[in-house]
């Protein structure tokens, strides 16, 4: 039955939504949009890595995001980390990203697939990878969720309850990367950030607790991955941009129905 | 644990700042049950040394000593809780450890604010957010309790009722209190000691009590049920010159210091 291309596309966009929901809205409290954007652009360079060095996509995102992030946390954790800095190394990856895939032009690779994602050309090996990546995700965070809630209301309550705050960054940072390693088959390199933030801030509007809003930004994010699959076939538009629209949809949809 | 061995110490301990150096040379040691108040002009390293101590500043030169396996219940000066996320005190007493229901009202009715549980943290007053604050840390059930200006934006009853809560609660449960004031003149009765920093330990010594002394009370901490003392700021004033100071006089550095403030 995974014969059918929708249904592949819409096992993989709700199995990142496990990962999204709850990373997200550690993004949204910790305000790391920028952050999740900065590892998300430069996630093109590893792909021209991974054309270049013959390694597998997910292995050479991976990797970029990873050293990416770790170097924007640890400069962050100095005290250093503007809106500057992010700036900086978040486009300068996508712009070498870019150019180093021109020189692979023997390679005929449609970055485009990447820039906004192909939800709809998953394979099984894609969901295989797509499902054990955002089910490692989710059971990380599962796994530290007391300590990471600790560190994110206050790093000296953390430290003073015998927690390590930099730990707590490091499952984050690492939590980012594979998270972006995954989805930039789905929403691609430029919208994962928005797939993160999104349903998270609407589930905000309606959420009373930290764990009913990671519930809800899962749950949001999935109804949006099934409305822009459906309005991606019905318009004939494209997947992943279909996807984020929705969502921001459902986020004003969210203003209106907001609780006092 | 030894009554003798240290909850936490510091070997002369100096902490910089970018190039500045925010505190130099301090020694200081904290036993169990003991109630040590820091007091300091604004600027003088207090809270960073709070931060030193629990391990959140990295010491430039010297060494910090916990003993092992330390439990720290730590009332921040503020906690600034992110709007995007949704809080309750019930949820934040739950910090890291899960607590159960009975033992979250429990804390919240020893800290004198019962029932709260289900209000959200962003709501509440600031007297209110104190107590929670104390009553998360009290869950802990904490060998030493260290509080950084606790009374930070309460008005004078309500520092004297905090004080007189944070005593109620050494009674009974024997731990160290470690506390910040940045109030130069009135610290808390029960201090044992009251260490005196600016960038460096200027002094230390016993504050007197007021409980003891009627005609103090009457004159320093009016109303206040003995809570308040004055901090005899060492050799040279009496009472009467202390009293004409503001509250937030300059600190009078008439302490024998052994080192220049170039």
């Amino acid at each position: 039955m995974l014969d059918d291309f929708l249904l592949r596309a819409a096992l993989a966009g709700l199995g990142l939504t496990l990962a999204t929901g709850p990373l997200g809205s550690f993004v949204v409290w910790r305000r790391m949009a920028y952050f999740g954007d900065a590892t998300s652009h430069a996630a093109i360079l590893g792909v021209a890595l991974a054309f270049g060095l013959g390694l597998p996509i997910y292995a050479g995102t991976l990797i970029v995001a990873l050293a990416v992030a770790v170097t924007v946390a640890s400069l962050s954790g100095r005290g250093h980390a503007s809106d500057t800095v992010l700036g900086v190394i978040a486009h300068s990856a996508l712009a070498f990203g870019l150019v180093a895939a021109s020189f692979l032009s023997g390679l005929r690779v449609d970055l485009s697939a990447f820039l906004f994602g192909d939800i709809l050309a998953v394979s099984r090996t894609d969901l295989a990878v797509i499902w054990g990546g955002a089910a490692a995700v989710a059971g990380l965070l599962a796994w530290r969720w007391q300590g990471l809630l600790t560190a994110t209301v206050s790093e000296a309550l953390a430290r003073a309850s015998g927690l390590d705050p930099r730990r707590e960054r490091l499952v984050l940072t690492l939590a980012l990367a594979l998270t972006v390693a995954v989805a930039i088959k789905i929403v691609g390199a430029l919208l994962i950030a928005a797939l993160l933030i999104v349903p998270a801030a609407t589930a905000r509007q309606i959420a009373r607790s930290p764990e009913a809003m990671a519930l809800g930004a899962t749950l949001t994010g999935a109804a949006s991955v099934l409305a822009g699959l459906w309005a991606s076939l019905r318009f004939d538009t494209p997947a992943g941009p279909s996807i984020v629209a929705a969502a921001a949809i459902l986020f004003l949809a969210s203003l209106v129905l907001r609780r006092p | 644990m030894s009554r003798d061995k240290p909850l936490i110490s510091a070997e002369n301990l100096s902490v910089r700042h970018g190039g500045a150096a925010v505190l130099s040379g301090v020694r200081f040691a904290i036993r169990a049950g003991e109630i040590v108040t820091v007091v300091g002009p604004n600027g003088s390293g207090k809270s960073t040394l709070i931060r030193a101590l629990i391990g959140l500043e990295p010491a430039a030169t010297g060494t910090v000593t916990r003993a092992p396996g330390l439990v720290i219940g730590y009332v921040p000066q503020k906690l600034h809780i992110d709007a995007s996320l949704p809080m309750s005190v019930r949820r934040f007493l739950s910090l890291p450890r899960r607590v159960s229901e009975a033992e979250a009202e429990a804390a919240l009715a020893r800290t004198g604010v019962p029932g709260l549980g289900a209000r959200p943290l962003a709501g509440l007053s600031g007297g209110q957010f104190q107590r929670v604050l104390l009553a998360r840390a009290l869950l802990a059930r904490p060998e030493i309790l260290i509080l950084d200006e606790p009374t930070q934006g309460l008005d004078q009853p309500g520092t004297a009722a905090f004080y007189r809560l944070i005593e109620e609660v050494r009674r009974e449960s024997g731990c160290a209190v470690l506390m910040v004031s940045h109030d130069l003149h009135v610290v808390m009765s029960a201090s044992d000691r009251v260490i005196c920093l600016n960038g460096h330990v200027c002094c230390e010594g016993t504050p007197r009590v007021v409980s003891e002394a009627p005609e103090y009370r009457a004159l320093f901490g009016l109303g206040t049920g003995g809570a308040f003392a004055l901090y005899r700021h060492v050799h040279d004033h009496d009472h009467e010159a202390d009293a004409a100071h503001p509250p937030h006089a300059p600190h009078p550095h008439d302490c024998e210091c052994d080192h220049d403030h170039a």
